[in-house]
């Protein structure tokens, strides 16, 4: 097992390290700063159901962003996640019609996420094609699906025990999405700040052919990832569809920039190679409470998108920005 | 006693924000949400004026317009969350889906707020009321009306449908056909379908005027037939002779009343609607009105409406547009 053995760095300069570090600390500046701002700005914010209902903004979108986040860290990208999740629920819906019970939903739910995930990976690492084309394609392919099986029409009728995962509480205002999120950031921080598989993560976002050379499946990993970002793609399904207790072909329609912005406003470079969860985690709260801290105050939706853009480019650019002066 | 204390310190916070509630409460506005389908749409921004103009005339109410920026539950479930959070006093929704809001609809009833949809509807147990713009039997006796008012001594009219599998047009041209009896010397003499496709319907238009040379008037209780239609009469030199009315769009009928090939056609005004949902709102969430069936709720200077047993309204007839009024609602929708 030389692989487990081997020390790959995961930045290859200490001052780097300090700056992505500097990133972090940034982003949690920008989350209390909000957070007041938020508290200062409206008499409602400060409520644990309301803070708890706002929540819901950003939990399925973040699931899928943990499984983007090691995708783009490898060099990947996949644009066809919001395909997924219309499909997997259409999937999921036809299947309620049929008359399947809870667990099998979820089990088709999560069986179709996987598929898709399957097929966008063996298009990228067997024939060789970039994934960013490989999912624009598959991103059409996916929720045309779903157009052709539902055209106008909706799926519902999903049975009353299925709505636990979309709308049920844990514990107090925990809902089950709330605390499946952070079950999940958990474990896909694990995954890549402590295994070897994420050790080879940054590998191959850092160099493929290096990380080739050093004995890492470069493809194999790819694949893995690919099928874990359909995975969370499906399980965002099931939450999704479960609160919305409904399936109609436009669901979820957009989301795979928001997606992509919380991965990249979480410090993960779009080119590949560093990135961490814990930036992930911090940029979902970050987005969860602006659209509600400006939903509080009845922002149009189309403000909010100019808002989280002019956040995105500012976070981004400060940095830079700042070490530019330094060096002057 | 670790988990008595979290519990001790998490009903402290609740309470805190209770708290917090009920001061913020403590204003007297009462504060109406008009929740659309995405904002940015002319037939809404309509809607909007027609609350505020509600709302000015009750006074002490507050319209807050919002809607997502694109046509789906997601963001209309993210906006009704957040108007939960702000405790307003009642939701007034265009449902992008009927039955996905009925979760957080029911979140916002069980907080005390007045819920009703209007426009495009929600499922029974996710709304207190909902408003229909017209009813089928309004609709059916509209059109039939819109063509005898211009033939006083009675004449030869004729339908040009949407598909012959139309549940909507098929209903209203049943009902039209109910209350014939109350417009004598009015003769229905064909009806034909245009598929809802411009040039189809266009080339039945043709056929009709041919076909019929006694014809008075074409009704189609569709948007992209009465278009064809108009055409058909303006480019067979018929203006004048025959015409053309039913149900269109205010912004794709303006060329066809200045012409004169249409005098007049109807649909529902979202001025009016935006005004009644307002109204019922304000009605509902004041305790004036009970959503119950059979309940009569006065909603302004558009009279008064009554609930049938799925607590579901028709506002009124649907709205006449003419060479009066074409030139102010031709912007908006």
């Amino acid at each position: 097992m030389s692989l487990a053995e081997r020390h790959i760095p995961d930045r290859l300069h200490p001052p780097l390290r300090r700056a992505l570090l500097r990133w972090e600390s940034l982003l949690l500046l920008v989350a209390a700063a909000i957070f007041a701002a938020n508290a200062m700005a409206s008499p409602y914010f400060l409520n644990a159901w309301n803070l708890s209902d706002a929540t819901f903004n950003f939990t399925e979108k973040a699931m899928v962003a943990f499984a983007m986040a090691l995708l783009i860290i490898a060099g990947e990208i996949d644009l066809s996640v919001a395909a997924i999740i219309a499909l997997a629920s259409t999937a999921m819906g036809a299947a309620a019609q049929a008359g399947v019970g809870t667990p099998g939903l979820v089990a088709i739910g999560l069986a179709v996420g996987l598929a898709c995930g399957a097929f966008n990976g063996l298009l990228v690492t067997r024939l060789g094609l970039p994934s960013i084309v490989v999912t624009i394609g598959t991103m059409s392919l996916f929720r045309g699906i779903s157009y052709i099986v539902l055209g106008d029409q909706a799926y519902g009728g999903y049975p009353a025990g299925f709505a636990f995962f979309g709308q049920g509480y844990v514990f107090w205002v925990i809902s089950f999405e709330l605390a499946l999120f952070a079950v999940l950031a958990l474990a896909f921080g694990v995954l890549l700040h402590a295994t070897t598989f994420g050790r080879a993560v940054y590998a191959i976002g850092n160099n493929a052919t290096g990380a080739l050379f050093a004995g890492i499946r470069v493809a194999r990993v790819k694949f893995v990832l690919f099928l874990l970002t359909g995975l969370m793609s499906g399980v965002a399904a099931v939450c999704l569809t479960s609160r919305l207790g409904s399936t109609r072909p436009s669901i979820a329609v957009g989301w795979e920039l928001e997606i992509v912005t919380m991965v990249v406003l979480g410090g993960v470079s779009i080119l590949g190679g560093s990135g961490t969860i814990p930036g992930v985690v911090i940029a979902a709260f970050v987005m969860g409470l602006v659209t509600f801290g400006l939903g509080l105050l009845n922002v149009p939706g189309i403000v909010m998108s100019i808002v989280i853009g002019a956040l995105l480019i500012a976070v981004i650019a400060l940095p830079r920005l700042w070490a530019m002066r330094r060096r002057a | 006693m670790k988990r008595r204390t979290v519990t001790a310190l998490a009903a402290g916070l609740g309470l805190a924000a209770s708290l917090m509630g009920t001061s913020a409460l403590a204003q007297d506005k009462m504060r109406i949400a008009l929740v659309v389908k995405a904002l940015g749409i002319g037939f809404f921004e309509a809607a909007a004026r027609g609350a505020e103009e509600a709302a000015k005339e009750l006074g002490n109410v507050e319209i807050i317009y919002t809607g997502p920026t694109d046509t789906t539950a997601e963001g209309q479930i993210e906006v009704i969350n957040a108007l939960i959070a702000q405790g307003v006093d009642a939701i007034a929704v265009s449902a992008n889906d009927p039955d996905a809001l009925v979760p957080a609809l029911k979140r916002a009833m069980d907080r005390g707020i007045t819920v009703i949809s209007w426009d495009s509807g929600v499922a029974p147990e996710g709304r207190q009321m909902h408003l229909n713009p017209s009813s089928n039997e309004l609709i059916g006796n509209m059109i039939i009306k819109l063509a005898a008012d211009h033939l006083p001594e009675g004449g030869q009219v004729a339908v040009l449908s949407a598909s012959a599998t139309a549940t909507n047009q098929n209903t209203w041209i049943a009902e039209m056909n109910k209350v014939l009896p109350n417009y004598p010397g009015i003769e229905v003499v064909a009806t034909v379908y245009g598929d809802d496709l411009a040039d189809k319907s266009y080339r039945e238009a043709q056929g009709l005027i041919q076909s019929y040379p006694e014809l008075d008037a074409i009704i189609a209780p569709t948007s992209v037939g009465i278009v064809a239609a108009a055409q058909a009469v303006a480019d067979a030199g018929k203006i004048g002779q025959i015409n053309v009315t039913g149900l269109g769009l205010p912004s794709e009928m303006a060329g066809a009343i200045e012409s004169g090939a249409s005098k007049s056609f109807a649909i529902w005004n979202p001025i009016d609607l935006g005004y009644s949902a307002t109204m019922i709102a304000h009605a509902l969430a004041s305790g004036q009105a009970k959503a119950e069936p059979g309940a009569v709720i006065p909603i302004g200077r558009m009279g008064s409406i009554t609930l049938d047993e799925t607590n579901t309204a028709a506002m009124a007839d649907p709205f006449v547009y003419d060479a009066s009024n074409i030139d102010e609602f031709k912007s908006i929708f």
